[in-house]
């Protein structure tokens, strides 16, 4: 159960969604894109609203028009027998014409690098491919809001990379709100601008990520949040003296002030 | 030939059939599957024809003995050699036929639509619920050999004890199989769901299946064989052997 | 370590003889695999699968634990006394009559390496031991590790979570393609760039930083105390220079 979320996403904004295991933060997720209510049993009391419109009384299948999803596992959200019919899939549903999800196909296949690989069937993929495709299929239904829960959990650290990067780049081309779900934030410090933790299904953090981790890394850590380890390396050597300012949150911000420090 | 619209594929499936029930001789038998021999070739299949023969070894010993029982050897022959017939014509189909391309046609059929709204509320459902099921087939074999691997690595020996045993000793493998089943497709759904299936009423599909002058080649030829068949059968009679 | 596809968990299928080499032979304690069955490997080699749910199917965690010591043929009584020293040892005593099933994604995992550990095999293999674990529960993992390794045991643990390692230390072997690309101590291997990005990694955050500060420090570092230490000494020796704000 989760409670008292007061919480608004910009277009444009990167949030980073965190919290110890069991903290609520994929339920918060589903209830964006209506799986709460509609797939899962739940009440969802208050209000939820997408570009100004209420979307709690509204199908799964409706708010997926603006509210984007990419699950953690990438094998179980493909479901066609080749990757281009699984991209079509979103655009098909939405009634589109064929020329429509011709071009939506082509476009997001585009944008994710996943061209050579559109005859191909889902289970020859590797996971990152996989994560790709579905990222694809659903950028296809052009959403305002792309949630993605835990996407680089089965992926290796290149991988890993290189879906995130290609998940900010869209972002900055077409000015959608992302938010993604992790707990190693040494994966997408670089990129988020924003941080929301939650705790035993409350929100007990939200700011920008740089001030959140300066203030409270600490109390994160002991939460079980995955500071990076710069962050975490700044704050011993601040501890002692030998370096001040706030926390930097990933590893090209502290190289570059260390630098300056260290060959002075 | 896996290029050639399942529905002229089909067709072609039902004449074969239909020719083979109407006569009881070793004559048609052999033609039939004469036939279907260059088809098996232009395909590519004929090796995985051959390997499926294989499998139809023992029923076809079956049904030779327990005919020789019943009537003539002649007779026996016959209906073995129909068996075989049956059972090339549908591995024909099959092995030419992508699911994909069966999925879509299963669609484009006005009574499973029809049955689909019915039961599940929209066309598409039954067509999508078969091209799933062909999806996960490889994921699941995957994850069978997975659940053996783990278990074995326990200590589980599949292959020791009495009959009792040895299913018993399967229960490790199914359980987890079956939650593991259940698992993924409430995932597919999910996802399924939030990328907006099942979809508006009028739902336009990027692939569709065309009929092209092969395929109307095909029918026809079906066709006419059929209706040959019939009259033959009609008018003639044809031996045995 | 290695990419997705980089062949590690066929390696460690090896281990246990799940696979036979065609060429060249596997020898456990001494013994060619090919020569053994998978039970008889077992009871040396205990492998830890990546989803516990390929594992999981008895009425009770107690059960669970039981499963392989019954395989085994121990007594009764041994199997009573292996499967609570395991539950205690791995946190899981008060869900012992509890469904597996029950249990949250993180104590399934638990659950899983405490049905391998009950017959206390002298090797482990762990394949990927951290994903889905938060901060906490990997510090944990990783103590238990240790622990482990200092009763004696032999631990193989597969992981592409470049920071778990460089903190547990062990030795690292890199696969690429089917191939052993290298072997040697944790901070060797993934400060090497050129290694690293071969297997599909990325280096440390301490190695990455230490790369970037250039001369006159080392390049293989990857953890957070090391980089302290060094980063002390060279900032108390330099003039303090003006207080850097953000």
């Amino acid at each position: 159960m989760i409670e008292n979320v007061n919480v608004s996403v910009h277009s444009g904004e990167f949030v980073l969604l965190t919290g110890p295991s069991g903290c609520g933060k994929t339920t918060l997720c589903r209830c964006l894109n209506g799986l709460i209510p509609n797939f899962y049993h739940g009440e969802l009391l208050g209000e939820l609203l997408v570009d100004g419109k209420t979307v709690a009384s509204q199908l799964t299948s409706e708010v997926s028009r603006k509210v984007g999803y990419v699950f953690q596992n990438p094998e179980n959200q493909l479901f066609a027998l080749t990757v281009e019919k699984d991209i079509a899939f979103g655009p098909e549903n939405l009634g589109l014409s064929r020329e429509e999800i011709r071009r939506r196909v082509d476009w997001a296949m585009d944008a994710t690098g996943t061209q050579g690989l559109k005859d191909l069937a889902p289970y020859e993929l590797s996971g990152g491919q996989q994560q790709r495709v579905a990222l694809a299929g659903v950028l296809a239904m052009e959403p305002s809001v792309i949630v993605l829960d835990e996407p680089t959990s089965f992926l290796d650290p290149r991988t890993a990379e290189g879906v995130v990067k290609a998940v900010d780049d869209l972002r900055q081309e077409h000015n959608v709100a992302v938010i993604v779900v992790e707990h190693r934030l040494d994966l997408v410090a670089r990129f988020a601008n924003r941080i929301v933790v939650m705790d035993r299904g409350k929100i007990v953090d939200d700011g920008k990520l740089g001030e959140v981790l300066d203030r409270d890394y600490e109390r994160l850590s002991a939460l079980g949040i995955g500071v990076p380890k710069v962050s975490l390396l700044w704050a011993l050597l601040r501890g002692d003296n030998l370096v001040s300012g706030s926390l930097p949150t990933h590893v090209e911000e502290a190289a570059e002030r260390l630098e300056k420090l260290v060959h002075s | 030939m896996h290029r050639l619209d399942p529905r002229a594929k089909f067709l072609l499936v039902i004449s074969i059939v239909v020719t083979s029930l109407l006569f009881t001789s070793i004559y048609v038998m052999v033609a039939l599957l004469a036939l279907q021999l260059p088809l098996l070739l232009a395909g590519r299949v004929a090796r995985r024809w051959v390997y499926s023969l294989r499998a139809g070894v023992f029923l076809s010993v079956i049904i030779f003995v327990v005919n020789l029982f019943t009537s003539s050897v002649y007779s026996a022959i016959a209906l073995t050699l129909r068996f075989l017939v049956l059972l090339t014509t549908f591995s024909l189909f099959f092995m030419t036929t992508s699911p994909d391309d069966l999925g879509l046609a299963i669609d484009k059929i006005g009574f499973v639509r029809w049955l689909s709204r019915k039961w599940l509320g929209y066309p598409n459902a039954l067509s999508f619920t078969f091209t799933t099921a062909v999806r996960l087939v490889p994921t699941l074999a995957a994850d069978a050999q997975t659940v053996v691997d783990a278990q074995r690595s326990r200590g589980l020996e599949l292959d020791k004890g009495n009959l009792f045993r040895r299913v018993r000793n399967y229960v490790p493998i199914l359980i987890p199989l079956l939650l593991i089943a259940i698992r993924r497709s409430l995932e597919l759904a999910e996802a399924l769901e939030s990328r907006g299936f099942p979809g508006k009423e009028g739902r336009v599909s990027l692939f569709e299946l065309r009929l092209g002058r092969a395929d109307y080649g095909l029918i026809m030829a079906s066709l006419g064989g059929l209706s040959m068949s019939v009259w033959v059968f009609l008018h003639y009679h044809v031996p045995l052997v | 370590m290695g990419e997705n596809g980089a062949g590690k968990t066929t390696l460690a299928k090896h281990l246990n003889g799940l696979l036979k080499p065609t060429e060249g032979n596997v020898l456990v304690d001494g013994e060619d695999t090919r020569k053994k069955s998978v039970a008889a490997l077992s009871r040396k080699v205990g492998l830890v699968f990546q989803n516990p749910d390929h594992l999981l199917f008895s009425e009770t965690v107690r059960d669970e634990v039981a499963f392989a010591l019954r395989n085994f043929g121990y007594s009764n009584e041994i199997i009573q006394k292996q499967v609570s020293k395991t539950l205690e040892a791995l946190d899981l005593i008060g869900y012992a009559d509890t469904s597996p099933f029950l249990l949250s994604g993180g104590e399934r995992k638990r659950a899983a390496l405490a049905a391998v550990l009950a017959w206390e095999p002298d090797y482990l293999v762990l394949d990927e031991p951290t994903i889905g674990q938060d901060y906490l529960q990997k510090e944990r993992l990783r103590d238990f590790i240790l622990q482990l390794y200092s009763q004696g045991k032999a631990v193989v643990i597969i992981s592409h979570d470049v920071e778990f390692v460089a903190e547990a230390g062990p030795e690292v072997v890199l696969m690429s393609k089917g191939r052993l690309l290298a072997r040697g101590p944790a901070d060797e291997i993934l400060s090497n760039g050129d290694l690293v990005e071969e297997a599909s990694l990325v280096k440390p955050q301490m190695a990455r930083l230490f790369s970037q500060l250039g001369d006159g420090f080392p390049r293989d570092v990857v953890e957070v105390h090391r980089a302290k230490m060094l980063l002390e000494n060279r900032l108390s020796q330099v003039k303090p220079a003006v207080p850097q704000g953000t």
